[in-house]
């Protein structure tokens, strides 16, 4: 038995880490999945990035000053981090959340109340509330450290919709728990949809558009009818809420940010200290 | 992956016979037609994606809305006491239902419907039977029985909506017109129930 022992230790001391490491990266899953082997030279480095979906939106080299906490702020790494978070419990919030007049604000209550881990709604919440505040600082250091200057000024640009889209996000999250703050907030925030010019039924140059003597942009053909399903904040509007909040922004979102790191990537990666 | 494979670009591979020339020659087609075709390809490209968007538009807008109508009965005359605001059709309708002994822009005693919509931000105001005054509770506009504002942050008064005889002499509201004192349309005889 004591033999027998020794001889197992024996051969676990054979499989030393190394030569564990080595049959592994040696298998033909390993190589078929990360094809380049281990990074150890600047050149591997260089084919890993541009071998992987996600690493190759990301800046080859990165400078010195990109890395350092008082230049950045790390306000765009951790908005993004928080929108992974948002994704996330969103996600799991979604498996009890019912968007209909009758469920709605019970299972928000629920939620909280009866659910495991009741804190999950609260950190939704609060994510969102912190992702507002890391986006606009966000910006600010990029206005402040001149990081929109050319060539960066089209992921200004593709930013500032990023920005609009997290407010968009926000907005049409407020109305999901369905009580009269939301009701009455959405109600107040969609009637700013009347003023667009054209498209609103109290914008300017939408009582030109007339059909003999019936007008063409109404209240119920306007584009705060087409963002609530209705005259007014009812079920409609809280389901188009719901389907814009969970599928809608969170997917163009998901578009625009790739495109935002891939552009900082193309336009000489994180902008340095003059 | 095969030894071929791995070795095929550094040798260059020899050069391919040309391909016949004849068959090319006589598929080519004359610039006039190629252009006029090419026109009509992408003006139908463009209709048919101006077409979709306009029909995905649409579809955003419902034909049945299960609102209630914008115009509706609201009862006989004499159910509302002169000065009284009839509060019935609030929940329901957005409407209060004010019967006046003398209403000063109509220059007659009758009835008015009111919007219960506040005109600063859309929140609906409460009528206050004690202080005579609807009071909104987001902001804390306020206006006078007859709609017109005087205090809070609300820029203009209450709007008033169509109101007339049904064929069985109930009460009639017509939602869709509206009548703003600020445009001096509250003088129109449509904004007000003679009684």
């Amino acid at each position: 038995m004591a033999n027998f022992t020794d001889r197992v230790k024996e051969a676990f001391k054979a499989l030393s880490p190394d030569k564990v490491g080595e049959y592994i990266q040696e298998s033909q899953i390993y190589r078929s999945i990360f094809r380049v082997g281990v990074p150890d030279s600047d050149r591997k480095r260089l084919l890993v990035m541009l071998g992987s979906v996600f690493l190759h939106l990301h800046p080859v080299k990165v400078r010195k000053s990109g890395i350092r906490m008082r230049y950045t702020w790390c306000m765009g790494g951790i908005t993004f981090f928080l929108f992974l978070v948002l994704t996330f419990t969103g996600l799991l919030l979604m498996f009890y959340y019912r968007p209909t007049l009758e469920y709605a604000y019970v299972d928000i209550r629920d939620l909280r109340e009866q659910v495991p881990l009741g804190i999950m709604r609260e950190i939704h919440r609060w994510g969102a509330h912190a992702m507002v505040i890391a986006v606009w600082l966000h910006m600010y250091r990029v206005f402040m450290t001149g990081s929109y200057k050319p060539p960066r000024e089209f992921n200004w640009n593709v930013g500032v919709i990023l920005l609009v889209l997290t407010l968009l996000l926000s907005f049409t999250g407020y109305l999901l728990p369905w009580d009269q703050l939301a009701i009455w907030a959405i109600t107040v925030g969609s009637n700013m949809a009347r003023a667009t010019p054209f498209a609103g039924n109290e914008g300017p140059g939408a009582a030109l558009l007339k059909l003999g003597d019936i007008p063409l942009v109404n209240n119920a053909s306007d584009a705060r009818f087409a963002l609530l399903g209705g005259r007014f904040v009812g079920e409609a509007a809280l389901l188009r809420f719901y389907v814009l909040h969970c599928v809608g922004l969170p997917l163009v979102a998901g578009f625009l940010m790739a495109i935002h790191f891939w552009r900082i990537r193309r336009d000489g990666g994180i902008s340095g200290p003059l | 992956m095969s030894k071929e494979g791995s070795t095929a670009p550094s040798t260059p591979a020899p050069p391919k016979p040309a391909p016949a020339k004849a068959p090319a020659a006589k598929a080519t087609m004359p610039r006039r037609s190629f252009i006029s075709w090419m026109t009509l390809a992408w003006t139908a490209f463009t209709a048919s994606m101006l077409a979709a968007a306009t029909a995905t538009t649409r579809f955003m807008f419902p034909n049945v809305l299960f609102e209630p109508p914008p115009t509706f009965k609201a009862g006989y005359p004499n159910e509302i006491q002169v000065g009284q605001v009839d509060e019935r059709f609030k929940q329901k309708n957005a409407v209060w239902l004010v019967r006046t002994a003398f209403d000063e822009w109509a220059k007659a005693a009758g009835i008015y419907a009111l919007s219960t919509v506040c005109t600063h931000l859309g929140c609906t105001p409460n009528w206050l039977e004690a202080e005579q005054k609807f009071k909104c509770p987001c902001h804390g506009s306020g206006y006078y029985k007859s709609g017109v504002n005087f205090e809070g942050p609300t820029p203009r008064p209450l709007e008033r909506f169509a109101i007339s005889f049904a064929d069985d002499g109930q009460i009639l509201v017509d939602k869709s017109r509206k009548f703003q004192q600020e445009k001096g349309e509250w003088v129109n005889p449509a904004a007000f129930l003679k009684l």
